[in-house]
């Protein structure tokens, strides 16, 4: 056992030295990927990076890769930890067996954060969808973060747009009262801007009820909503703390049907624990959960069948956190093969990605093409527009599965568009930053 | 890149003929390090080590020196970061090292004051006191945005970066040495203190406290100080983590389970040791990496990788229990058996042996 | 006062939840004098070995009666492996030992089971009821009720039975013990598999509600201030010390979160059991036996 100790100190020098000995048989693409399959949010996790590795393996095995440039994807641990994330991003940001890293999936808005000012500085664009700083939609400032789909502040705007559409119009929300149960961390408050400034558009009362990480006790919480009476609660928790809000709701007589849950509080594992509780319940789907799009059948055919999948149990092709991983994958690969267009088929560094993400369009016959329609919006990304989307369906747990209740909504981009570039730029004034002028840019 | 440092830390202590030798080479070898090695084992292994050690180092102070558990590492930490934080933003005349060396000083009185049912209480019991700092300052910083400046993400980030007197400190090179000089100069200040009559005193506590008082220790003093020194040296080390290795920080980066590691880190390196702690964080940086290499070499990456990341998590509370039960003075105790020091084997109860 | 009733009410029920975690701890420490941080993580694996056999369509019983033997069984590894080597040892190597031991146990439980959360439906209706005008959950009242039954079990084993003689025995003197032949060894093997049945109790109670996943390892903290209130050593005190912070925290939220921002919950427990300490060292029924300076 001594011994052992030893040799696994002195393996780590070993390690330093093998790392720099690989060298390149074929084109590929490197792709790190930071994961999460041990701890607290594992549970989404696995599902998440089955979704991306079954796509990436998609690209490879059936279609040759992008233009015969392969993707060779590595799955790093980091347990959700932010810190561990930046560590995964310092190993990789030189790339790999001669391939530079065209983009880094942070997979997860903290590690977004912590990485925000080096990936700036290194020049490699962050891929965060449905998550990211919100104020880095705007390029001008932030020429490298990427909060790809749909951000916090579309969330809230599109979940108060669905609540004004059951409701019977903008005009009826006057009055309402909207509470917000959010997930007392950096996440749980990202959407509250918006809400307090589509709360003075509409007159609508807004309450803000914080629960404290893990979550697992909330009848404070839900006793003050039932003193307050809202007539929708909107839920922006994660991980334990969505199931017991959703039962705790129901203990305390608060209907499910007028609870609409946040991207993150709206997977199968959010609502399944919860058993009768959460029927009714509805979440914001910017990834939309079923095994019935036109890219299932072809996974199912090529990957599933052939007994390629990364899914440990195949009752979960098609969950949402899956479909999370299919859409994030394939966000990045349009995006990859824009870049190929403009550059070659050649791997990409840094800046050759951003220029890709940021010429990264996917209309509706692309989206066709590739088999993502319905579960995937129409993107446009703009050097001054880095979310591209920001629009969501809604769905609906029955009990056994989620269905879909609308066909995408658009959030209010223009009412939020002042509250992203007035914060932008105080972000540019706080670091020094000139906001770059893309417009007068070659590329 | 990692046995360097060992055998940096390795020569406190060890024969005195060949130290000032091995001293200069190594002391040479250290300062040239960021040109000798890649920026990667720089940026994501040495400076995290160096300040995972000096973590280990301050709670060393107050855990194996001082006999009082605390699993409020990482709450001390949060404050040394945090108070930074606060004074480059609303004192930016204050140069950066005098900004940690004040930040150290809240973080110390701060673990002053969590340290005070110290004096009511022993033991294990005070798992309690420092648990409370954990979870109170992981609400406190998150919850009140004077705290982050307001910023959205809650989350804190120098200014105007690392600068020290005119000195451009952002590349990997100027913080791997604004890193090595706090650590160093944190190192050598402990070292003395622990063979200082302060240090005498709290080992006196912590082998028998009843003793202790009757020679005439006092008590409450020391164990209190043991609480600022050990807090003071977190809070530095903290403000490392956050600005010199991360860049930015959140609560998040100091939560449970980093106070964790830095108690795992002294478990492993050896309690009442002060290389140990550079033993440990050392220890703890790579046995992710080499266990990787590892399962990467034996199975060529056609294993299912969450169940190797679960063997991981088993294999480290396996070595926990091992070092616990068969060597509960850790690697420093097992490397200098190693190294054939024969005329020191073999007394485990002999407490004057944990004095370096 | 109706608000305050109901809050105050709601606390206690969802303070014995904590209780029924607490028990464990108790057990173990009385037994072994060890404070059993992996007590979540066994609670957690508990949880999940059933539910995880459930699942694959074992019955019920069968499910109930292999969870056991697998409990069994790594009491006898922990007590082989982990106590008997380090017996001797000051509590706080013990309980840093059992850090480790909460890595082992989670790390294994998740490897080998997934790390899906589970659904686990005990049967038990979770809507409110109303006395007067005073709502109160169904759950909370089951939960009270198995907490109840738990503890007039766990009194008769100690009480009534020859094991419950020995145990108390070695409890209180464990020397003494040892020299009238009690096995020690023996008894705790036994008490930590009561105890990973405890868990097994509570894991299935906690995961019934917030579904069977890595959270419920979590709970170990909120056992802790549990423990220093109602005592180390006595299962009333655990109890006990679970009613005073179920309703610390629901009233503390309620009535002094607001003002400071909500969210108060995972230190105010703390910060109870901190001003205990000062005023009571050993807790409400612990023994006097803590070590004041």
């Amino acid at each position: 056992m001594r011994k052992l100790i030893i040799a696994t100190l002195l393996a780590g020098g070993a390690f330093m030295a093998t790392t720099a000995t690989l060298n390149a048989a074929d084109v590929t693409q490197y792709i790190p990927l930071p994961t999460y399959r041990v701890g607290a949010y594992a549970s989404s996790g696995e599902l998440w990076w089955a979704g991306e590795r079954d796509y990436f393996r998609y690209i490879n095995e059936v279609e040759g890769g992008i233009d015969g440039v392969k993707l060779n994807y590595e799955e790093f641990e980091t347990e959700w930890s932010p810190d561990r994330t930046v560590e995964v991003y310092e190993r990789v940001k030189a790339g790999k067996d001669g391939s530079p890293i065209a983009f880094f999936f942070t997979h997860g808005t903290p590690a977004t954060y912590a990485l925000l000012e080096k990936a700036a500085a290194d020049k490699i664009p962050l891929i965060d969808p449905a998550g990211g700083r919100t104020e880095s939609i705007d390029g001008r400032v932030f020429p490298y973060a990427f909060p790809l789909l749909f951000s916090y502040y579309s969330q809230a705007s599109t979940g108060i747009n669905y609540i004004a559409s059951k409701v019977g119009g903008f005009e009826k929300l006057k009055g309402l009262k909207i509470a917000t149960v959010y997930h007392d961390s950096a996440y749980g408050r990202a959407t509250q801007p918006a809400v307090e400034l589509l709360a003075k558009k509409y007159g609508f009362e807004n309450i803000q009820i914080p629960v404290a990480d893990p979550g697992n006790e909330q009848s404070p919480q839900w006793r003050q909503i039932h003193e307050l009476k809202p007539d929708w609660v909107f839920l922006r928790t994660w991980g334990v703390s969505t199931v017991v809000g959703i039962k705790t709701a129901a203990r305390f007589g608060f209907p499910a049907d007028h609870i609409i849950g946040d991207v993150w509080a709206g997977s199968e594992s959010d609502v399944i624990p919860a058993g009768k509780a959460a029927i009714g319940y509805s979440a914001l789907a910017p990834y939309p959960g079923g095994a019935d799009f036109e890219i299932h059948k072809r996974l199912k055919k090529f990957i599933l069948d052939a007994g390629k999948s990364d899914l440990r149990d195949q009752k979960y092709f098609g969950a949402v956190n899956y479909n999370v991983g299919l859409v994030n994958a394939a966000l990045a690969v349009e995006a990859l093969r824009t870049g190929y267009k403009k550059f070659g088929a050649r791997p990409l560094d840094g800046e050759e990605g951003r220029w890709a993400f940021e010429h990264l369009t996917i209309d509706e016959n692309r989206l066709k093409e590739i088999g993502f329609v319905g579960l995937l919006q129409p993107i446009q990304i703009t050097p001054l527009d880095h979310e591209g989307g920001g629009a969501a369906r809604i769905q609906s747990w029955d009990g056994q599965k989620w269905v879909l209740q609308t066909d995408w909504i658009k959030a209010d981009h223009e009412a939020l568009r002042p509250l992203i570039e007035q914060q932008a730029a105080a972000y540019a004034k706080e670091h020094g930053i000139t906001p770059r002028t893309p417009d007068t840019e070659t590329n | 890149m990692s046995e360097i440092e060992l055998r940096l830390t390795g020569g406190i202590g060890e024969g005195v003929s060949t130290r000032k030798l091995t001293g200069i080479a190594v002391a040479a070898l250290v300062v040239s390090l960021p040109f000798l090695a890649t920026e990667y084992w720089i940026n994501a292994i040495i400076v995290p080590f160096l300040i995972l050690s000096l973590a280990g180092v301050g709670l060393n102070l107050l855990t194996g020196y001082a006999g009082q558990l605390s699993l409020g590492a990482g709450a001390f930490m949060m404050v040394g970061a945090y108070a930074t934080f606060a004074f480059q933003l609303r004192l930016p005349e204050l140069p950066l090292p005098f900004a940690l060396i004040a930040s150290g000083i809240v973080a110390g009185a701060v673990g002053f004051a969590f340290g005070f049912p110290s004096t009511r209480i022993k033991g294990f019991y005070l798992i309690v006191s420092t648990l409370a700092a954990q979870f109170f300052f992981e609400w406190l910083f998150l919850k009140f945005p004077w705290f982050y400046n307001g910023d959205p993400s809650a989350t804190i980030s120098l200014p105007a970066g690392l600068w020290a007197f005119g000195i451009d400190l952002n590349s990997p090179h100027g913080r791997y040495y604004l890193t090595l000089a706090s650590v160093a100069l944190l190192t050598w200040l402990s070292y003395n203190l622990v063979r200082s009559q302060t240090g005498r005193n709290w080992m006196a506590i912590r082998d028998m406290d009843t003793a202790a008082a009757v020679i005439g220790v006092p008590i409450l003093r020391a164990k209190l100080q043991a609480f600022a020194v050990s807090s003071f040296i977190l809070g530095i080390a903290g403000a490392l983590w956050a600005f010199g290795y991360l860049g930015s920080a959140s609560v998040q980066s100091f939560g449970l389970t980093r106070s964790y590691q830095i108690l795992f880190i002294i478990i492993i390196g050896g309690m009442g040791t002060i290389r140990g702690a550079y033993l440990g964080a050392a220890f703890v940086s790579l046995l992710p990496l080499a266990l990787d290499w590892l399962f990467q070499q034996l199975l060529g990456g056609h294993a299912d990788a969450g169940l190797l990341q679960n063997i991981q998590k088993v294999i480290f509370g396996i070595l926990i229990l091992w070092f616990l039960i068969k060597e509960p003075e850790g690697l420093a105790r097992l490397l200098r058996r190693q190294s054939g020091n024969f005329n020191t084997r073999r007394f485990p109860r002999l407490k004057i042996r944990r004095q370096t | 006062m109706n608000m305050f009733l109901e809050t105050l009410i709601g606390g206690l029920l969802a303070g014995t939840m904590y209780s029924l975690v607490a028990i464990g701890f108790v057990l173990i420490y009385k037994a072994s004098g060890v404070f059993n941080y992996a007590q979540g993580s066994m609670l957690l694996f508990a949880a999940l070995t059933f539910v995880s056999l459930t699942d694959q369509g074992v019955p019920v019983l069968v499910a109930l009666v292999i969870t056991i033997v697998v409990l069994a069984l790594m009491a006898v590894g922990i007590e082989r492996l982990i106590l008997r080597p380090l017996v001797n040892r000051g509590p706080m190597t013990l309980f840093m030992a059992t850090l480790g031991l909460a890595y082992i146990v989670e790390g294994t439980a998740q490897g080998l089971m997934g790390s899906q959360v589970k659904a686990l439906d005990l049967g038990i209706e979770d809507l409110p009821i109303f006395l007067g005008d005073i709502m109160i959950s169904q759950f909370d009242l089951t939960a009270a009720a198995v907490a109840l039954i738990l503890v007039v079990a766990l009194s008769l084993l100690f009480n009534k039975t020859r094991l419950g003689v020995a145990l108390r025995g070695v409890a209180d003197d464990t020397s003494a013990a040892l020299s009238i032949g009690i096995d020690i060894n023996r008894i705790w093997q036994i008490v930590w598999t009561i105890a990973g049945l405890v868990g097994l109790v509570a894991g299935l109670l906690w995961g019934a509600r917030q579904g069977v996943q890595f959270s419920l390892s979590l709970v170990v903290l909120k056992a802790l201030p549990v423990l220093i209130i109602g005592g180390f050593t006595s299962i009333t005190g655990a109890i006990i010390g679970g009613l005073v912070v179920g309703a610390a925290e629901s009233l503390g939220e309620t009535y002094i979160g607001p003002f400071l921002g909500g969210g108060i919950t995972p230190w105010f427990a703390y910060a109870l059991a901190l001003a205990f300490l000062f005023i009571r060292p050993a807790g409400l029924f612990g023994e006097q036996k803590i070590e004041r300076v």
